[in-house]
Parts: structure tokens; C-alpha cells; sequence
């Protein structure tokens, strides 16, 4: 990591200069003074916590939202009332995390949608668009056939599509939000060299990842965000990772230790797993093993392949090989049905869509997993249902007027535990919860913590998968990290707790942020 | 306006009651208000004579049942177009059957029409995830044709006498054996929605296909029994076709799946799944009926009658459904 970058800096001229912004919503300072300035012909990370404000503060950049106080200027010119179009005439391109372009045209139709160049006659003119396109990826060293449709392409030539299409309209600051999740590292060393070339011509570039090997490679300087201010900003080669870690994550986060309780682990091995791969994914290899009542936690990067193993575990997603060992016999879970019956249960990733029938009512909802319980004719045995309805609406206070209220009536934290709760009633010896507290309210989340112990010391087993570290060691008794889809030897709770080893003067969070970044590789 | 809440959030007053759920239930206050008003303006026409009231029932039994199975389909988020044709093909099938082996051959045959069309319309749109709007689509077309080509597009008589007895022909006492039909299938396609199992399944499927399959429900099975219902009790109305008009004709329900649909939706179920009620179906079939017989007796001809009826039903569903489309 030379500092070779850092003498040059100073002479750059800036090509984005927020001051002093600051922005509320409600009660919440999302952002408070935060300055952040980026130059043309770098590339500038824009780190921080999910909630540290980055979104904001790009959304503001993008004209979407109007800061309370502070002053932007694009190019050296003080915008006083930024709109999301005066931010794309004044060269703001972004590149979106999900995919903003229609599948169904081509690449060229897709540059230049809305902006079509038009023959003398006012008809699109398709070939202009095409060797405009076929100009810009040749200036972009790529290839993709402009005439080729959006929906043939790999997820690596749409981003690559995206840039192009922020280039076509003439952006002189590109902003991309966490853009490998979904890429392949072939595709990742592609659009890292286009970065590079496009820094080289001069523009600015603003990088927004999780992934702190990424940041190291390709980016010139860091500003860092916390819970709405601005930490530091500095050339990247002023950082090693564990003090980028420690200042993303700060000293004292939210404290959860309240939800730590002694392990409740029993002898019994519950669930075995030995080299679990996806047939969907390649390369995947992930082994463990989880005992009753015993807290597993899975931390890992988006796309790192937990929710394809939650997914695999549930019979939702096909397996090309290992072993899968329930309660001491080796089966195979061909469906979410049979896992089921086997008494598991996955409580999912995006709620609104795998968890809940929005505009059902509670009952409905949660009498779905238990239907074939209900009663042993065809008809719903409706007064167990109400009644195992109306127990669970209690026993997590789910608040709400009556168990006949739609799902899509009630706060982001009651409906997760309307979906918790529909798997409460299926009585699982196994719950995998994905993402569980992505979303909700602080007080349902700890909530949900509380619960996930409470089960834990009732004697079920659960796969706890969470991209929030803090709560992850605070809940789990083991926790192992998910990368490329291969798992890691799970960690005991004390190895990242305790004082020893190395990098003994971080915290457990920092420590685990660190073996997270590192891969998994911690050995 | 401060006032009129207060109230409402201690104790709901019937008005409030109303003005929350009318749209709900439009189409019983759209019923009522239809049928007071032909009454009204047609007593002297003869309009509410237990003969013509009979009549209405009559004309529309057929509809009705086929529309208490689209209620199913349309709830599991899914349409059926070949029911029309389905029901003329049965109808051709029965009659053919039961000329060559008697009654219960005859009724063997066109269930089993039914059966294997829904098969087909099944495996193609739950194993080669056709979508059913195409599959049913096609169907309608080789329904259609295939009835056309074993009848030799002739009208096949049914002599057999017990037939039309059972089938739709003649009465149960005073009542039409159509309108027995009507209620018992109406009662089953009721209890099968709104109580079992699979009737939760299917509007779970309609609702959020996703969220279903997570939940452990094999979403792939339930629709194929869906359109396989919807396919038998097709069938059934080209029986019923067969059995009121002694014969079995090609052409019978032609044109039917657009009534159906219609009263479907009319009655309230959402054509985007999720949400259906049988009742609501059949009172909607009743209502386009009274429509059709009060339009009739006031003297419009042809052409404005069908100007009228669709201005009925696009306003009707209108009010129904303003402001229920999924985001």
C-alpha cells in the first residue's frame, strides 16, 4: 500500500463538494455537518454501518432529497435547489445496486432510453444508438453487442451496461453502490480496470462496499460515516484494515450484551452437514454441525451465499452434493413441505415477499405452514387456529386490533413476527432466521433477540444468518462466516470475545468484521 | 371532522360501518338496486312473476356454476378461457356417450372430458409454465374444433328419458332442477374456499406465490387442481346444456367464459388472485341475468341492450374495485 496517490491529491480540481449538510427525519439526525468532497480522477469509498447515512447522503447528491442546512456544489457551482434531473445535467450518474435497466430491450435501447436520437423524419434512429453505443463501450475497453437484449446479458455486462449508459449522458461523477454483490471476480477485475481507466480520464468516482479488499484495491481515499457524522476522511494508504474497522464500527456501539445468556447447548446433535454445494452456484462447500438448543450464528458479505444455504437446508434450492444428517439419520429435503415436516423452519430474507401474504389477515398468514395440523379432515379446524393465532399474537405482543387484521396493515417489526410466529406454530426443532431484524424497530429487535434465546433454552436449534456483528456475537453460542459460498470452522463465542490473540485490543465486533473481510480465514 | 372521529374510534356507528365495507359489497346493494328498480318500472311487464323469476334462474344456473369454479382460478391468480368451449365439447361427448351406452356411460364421458382437459391445461401450465391465459386460450380452440369434428358439426339428440330429468331438463317440485344444481354446487365451491384447506392454499397461491412455496405449500399441485376443477365442473355445464336442451350442439357456451369471468369479478373476486368469494360470483351471474331479462322486457333491442349491460358491469366493477390494484 504505497502512498504514491497522495502527493497528487492536492492538485486535483473537486468535482463534488458537500459542506455542512445536515438532514432529520422525524426525531432522527441522519446526518449531521457532514462534509464530503470528492476530486475528479479518483476514486473515493464512502464507508459505514448500514444506517451511518451513506444512502442519505447520495440521495441528496442525487437531488432525491433536500438536505435541512448545508451547501452542494457540482463542478465548482453552488446549487442552491438540487432536482434529480439538474443532478444528471450537471454529470451526477449512478449506478444502481438493483438493476435499473428493462430486460426486454437491448443494450443500445437501454442507453439511451428516454434520450433516443432521432432521424430528420423524428423516428428513432436505432443505428445512430447502436454505433454510439459500440463508441462507448470501445472508450469503456469492453465488449457487449449494443443490439444484444439487456435480459441475455450476465449480471456483469448489465453493470457494465449501467456505466455506459451514466457515460452516454456525458456523467462526470459516477457513484456505484456495493456494484460486485452479485459479480464474479472475473467480472469484479473487469470493472476494476474500467474504474481505473476512467479515473485516468479524469472523472470522479464514488464507491460504496461492504468489502473492505475492494476498498484496498481500487479506491484513493475513504470517508468514513457513524451514525450520521463524519468520521474521518483520509487517503486510503493512511489505513490498515483493522483501524478502517475500528473506525467504521467505533468504539462503543449499541451495547446487546443484555441478550447474551450462558449457553443452553445440549449434547445431542441435532443437525449434521457435510460439504453442502448448490447446484446453482458453483464452488459452494459448507459443513457443520448444530446441536440442540444451540445458537449458530452465520455472518458473511451480501452475496456471500448464506441465504442459498438457508434455502438449501429448506429444500428450496437444489443441492449437487454433500450430506445433510437429521437427528443422527442422513436425509435429503427435496421441498419446503418436507422440511416442514421434518420439522424445520425458515423464517426468510425479505419478508414481504417469502414471508407474508401482505394483504392476508394474521391468521391466515400463520396458519399456512400448519395447515395440514389443523384438524385431520379437509376443513380448517378454525377454533384451533384462532386459538393458536391469538396465543402467539400474545406470547410475541404483536400489536395489533385483532388477529383479522391484514398483514400490510401492521409495522415492519409486528409483521416479522407474524412470520416468526408462523413458524413458532409448526413447533420446529430447527429454525434457520435469516436476516431476522433486517428493518425493524430497535425495540422489536430486541425482541426478536430475546425470543431467539428463549427458544434456544426451550431446547430448539437455530441458524441465525445476520450482517449486524454486534447483535450476531450478543445471540449466538457459535458463529461461523459464509464466503464464496464455503462456511468456516465455527468460532466459540469466547474466542472473539476474550483478550487473547492477536489482534487482542479490538472488539469482539471489530475481530469478527475483520475475519468477515479476511474470508473466513482466521487460522 | 375531528368529531366524527372521536366517534369512530370508540364505538363504530352503522354509517361508519357502511361507508368502510360498501365497496365490499357492491355487488349485493348493486343487486338490490337493479332489482327494485326493474320491479319498479316492469311490475306490469310480468317482471316479478314467479314464472319469469324462475326463467332468470333457469338462464343463468349454467353460468353461475361454471362461475363458482372460476371463482378458484381467478382466486389462485390464475384464468380459465376454455370453459365455454369445454362445455360444448361435453356436451357433444355426453350425448354421443350416452346414445352408444346409455346414462351412465353418457355422464362417465363427460366428466371424463373434463378430466383430461384440465389434465392437459394442468401439466401444461404447472410442468411447462405456460401461462394459463395462453394454454386455455389454445384449448378453447381444440375444444372447440375437436366437437365440431366427432359431432360432424350436427346437434346429437339425447333420448334417453332420465336424462334431462337428472340434468337441468325438468323441476324438483316447483323447483328447476338447474337452479338445485346451482345451489348445491354453489354451496360446495363456498365451503371449499372459504373452510378448507385447500381453499387457503389456493389464496395463499393467489396472493404471493412466493411467500406460499416458503410456507411449505406445493404451489404446483394446487393449481393444478384448480384448473382441473375448473375443467370437470365445466364439463358439468355442458351437461347441464345437454340435459336442458335435449341435445348436444357444438356451439352450446360459446361465449360463455366472458360471462363468466364477468360475473366473477363482478361479484368481487380480484382478477390478480388472492381474494374470491363464491357468493359474490353467483350473485353476480343472478344480477348480469336480471339485467339481461329487465333490458328484454323493457322493449331495447339487441344493440342496446348490449350497450346497456356493459355500461351496468363497467360500473358496477368500478365501484367494486376502484383503488384494489396491487402496487
Amino acid at each position: 500500500m504505497g502512498g504514491r496517490r497522495v502527493i497528487e491529491l492536492a492538485a486535483k480540481p473537486v468535482a463534488v463538494e458537500m459542506t455542512a449538510i445536515s438532514k432529520r427525519f422525524g426525531g432522527v439526525h441522519a446526518l449531521r455537518e457532514v462534509s464530503f468532497t470528492v476530486c475528479s480522477g479518483e476514486i473515493h469509498a464512502l464507508l459505514g454501518e448500514n444506517g451511518a447515512g451513506k444512502s442519505t447522503i447520495l440521495k441528496i447528491l442525487r437531488g432525491v432529497q433536500a438536505p435541512d442546512s448545508g451547501t452542494i456544489a457540482i463542478g465548482g457551482e453552488v446549487l442552491g435547489h438540487l432536482t434529480p434531473k439538474l443532478a444528471r445535467q450537471k454529470g451526477i450518474g449512478m449506478i444502481f445496486q438493483e438493476m435499473s435497466l428493462v430486460p426486454t430491450l437491448t443494450v443500445a435501447q437501454n442507453i439511451f432510453l428516454a434520450s433516443e436520437p432521432l432521424t430528420p423524419a423524428g423516428l428513432i434512429d436505432d443505428r445512430n444508438m447502436e454505433r454510439r453505443s459500440a463508441e462507448i463501450f470501445a472508450s469503456m475497453g469492453v465488449e457487449i453487442n449494443p443490439s444484444a437484449l439487456v435480459a441475455d446479458l450476465s449480471t456483469g455486462q448489465q453493470q457494465l451496461t449501467e456505466i455506459a449508459k451514466a457515460l452516454s449522458q456525458n456523467a462526470a461523477v459516477l457513484v456505484l453502490d456495493e456494484p460486485t454483490s452479485a459479480l464474479t471476480a472475473g467480472e469484479v477485475d473487469i470493472l476494476f480496470d474500467l474504474l481505473r481507466r476512467l479515473r485516468a480520464e479524469g472523472k470522479a468516482i464514488v464507491y460504496v462496499s461492504h468489502r473492505m479488499d475492494e476498498i484496498f484495491r481500487i479506491a484513493d481515499h475513504a470517508t468514513v460515516l457513524r451514525d450520521g457524522r463524519l468520521i474521518n476522511s483520509r487517503p486510503i494508504a493512511d489505513y490498515s484494515l483493522p483501524t478502517l474497522i475500528a473506525d467504521i464500527m467505533g468504539k462503543a456501539t449499541r451495547d446487546l450484551s443484555e441478550f447474551t445468556t450462558a449457553s443452553t447447548a445440549q449434547d445431542e446433535i441435532i443437525l449434521k452437514v457435510e460439504h453442502l454445494s448448490s447446484k446453482l452456484r458453483k464452488g459452494g462447500d459448507v459443513s457443520f454441525s448444530l446441536r440442540r438448543g444451540e445458537v449458530l450464528g452465520i455472518a458473511g458479505l451480501l452475496g456471500a451465499g448464506r441465504s442459498r444455504l438457508a434455502r438449501m437446508l429448506f429444500g428450496l434450492e437444489p443441492i449437487a452434493g454433500g450430506t445433510i444428517t437429521l437427528r443422527g439419520q442422513t436425509t435429503t429435503i427435496g421441498s419446503a413441505k418436507q422440511a416442514t415436516e421434518l420439522g424445520i423452519g425458515l423464517v426468510p430474507e425479505d419478508r414481504r415477499r417469502q414471508g407474508l401474504v401482505l394483504p392476508h389477515s394474521i391468521q391466515d398468514n400463520i396458519e399456512l405452514p400448519i395447515l395440514g395440523r389443523l384438524g385431520s379432515t379437509p376443513f380448517v379446524d378454525l377454533f384451533k387456529s384462532r386459538s393458536t393465532t391469538d396465543e402467539l399474537i400474545k406470547r410475541l405482543a404483536i400489536k395489533t386490533a385483532s388477529r383479522e387484521a391484514a398483514a400490510n396493515s401492521l409495522s415492519g417489526g409486528n409483521q416479522q413476527k407474524i412470520v416468526i410466529g408462523k413458524w413458532l406454530a409448526t413447533d420446529p426443532d430447527i429454525l434457520i432466521m435469516d436476516e431476522p431484524t433486517a428493518g425493524i424497530d430497535i425495540g422489536s429487535k430486541g425482541e426478536v433477540l430475546r425470543l431467539v434465546r428463549e427458544l434456544a433454552a426451550d431446547g430448539k436449534s437455530i441458524i441465525f444468518i445476520s450482517s449486524e456483528l454486534a447483535e450476531l456475537i450478543a445471540v449466538s453460542d457459535r458463529i461461523a462466516v459464509m464466503s464464496g459460498g464455503r462456511l468456516s470452522e465455527p468460532l466459540d463465542k469466547a474466542e472473539l470475545t476474550g483478550t487473547t490473540g492477536d489482534a487482542a485490543e479490538l472488539r469482539a465486533e471489530q475481530k469478527l468484521q475483520l475475519i468477515v473481510q479476511q474470508g473466513g480465514n482466521h487460522g | 371532522m375531528a368529531e366524527t372521529t372521536a366517534i369512530t374510534e370508540r364505538r363504530e356507528t352503522p354509517l361508519g360501518y357502511f361507508k368502510r365495507t360498501w365497496r365490499q359489497n357492491i355487488i349485493y346493494i348493486g343487486f338490490v338496486v337493479v332489482f327494485v328498480f326493474f320491479a319498479a318500472t316492469l311490475h306490469d311487464k310480468g317482471f316479478l312473476t314467479p314464472n319469469n323469476l324462475l326463467n332468470i334462474a333457469r338462464q343463468t344456473a349454467i353460468i353461475a356454476v361454471m362461475a363458482v369454479a372460476m371463482t378458484l382460478v381467478l382466486s389462485s391468480g390464475e384464468i380459465d378461457l376454455s370453459v365455454g368451449a369445454v362445455a360444448g365439447l361435453a356436451s357433444v361427448t355426453t350425448a354421443m356417450a350416452v346414445a352408444w351406452g346409455g346414462l351412465p356411460v353418457g355422464i362417465a364421458a363427460g366428466l371424463m372430458t373434463g378430466l383430461s382437459v384440465g389434465l392437459i391445461n394442468g401439466f401444461l401450465s404447472t410442468q411447462l409454465m405456460i401461462p394459463t391465459f395462453l394454454t386455455t386460450l389454445a384449448m378453447m380452440g381444440i375444444a372447440r374444433g375437436t366437437a365440431m369434428w366427432i359431432s360432424d358439426t350436427a346437434a346429437i339428440p339425447v333420448l334417453d328419458r332420465t336424462y334431462p330429468a337428472i340434468f337441468g331438463g325438468g323441476n324438483i317440485g316447483p323447483i328447476p332442477t338447474l337452479l338445485v344444481w346451482m345451489l348445491i354446487i354453489g354451496v360446495i365451491g363456498h365451503v371449499v374456499l372459504r373452510r378448507t384447506k385447500f381453499g387457503r392454499q389456493v389464496l395463499a397461491v393467489g396472493g404471493n406465490v412466493v411467500a406460499a412455496r416458503y410456507s411449505g405449500i406445493n404451489t404446483g399441485r394446487v393449481k393444478l387442481w384448480v384448473i382441473v376443477i375448473s375443467a370437470v365442473t365445466a364439463s358439468l355445464a355442458g351437461m347441464l346444456y345437454a340435459g336442458r336442451l335435449q341435445t348436444g350442439r357444438f356451439q352450446l357456451g360459446e361465449g360463455d367464459e366472458l360471462s363468466v369471468i364477468a360475473a366473477v369479478v363482478l361479484g368481487g373476486t380480484s382478477l390478480f388472485g388472492g381474494k374470491g368469494t363464491v357468493v359474490g360470483s353467483i350473485i353476480g351471474a343472478l344480477m348480469i341475468g336480471v339485467i339481461n331479462n329487465g333490458l328484454i322486457l323493457m322493449g331495447l333491442e339487441y344493440s342496446q341492450q348490449l350497450i346497456a349491460r356493459g355500461g351496468i358491469i363497467i360500473l358496477a366493477v368500478a365501484l367494486s374495485q376502484a383503488g384494489t390494484r396491487p402496487a
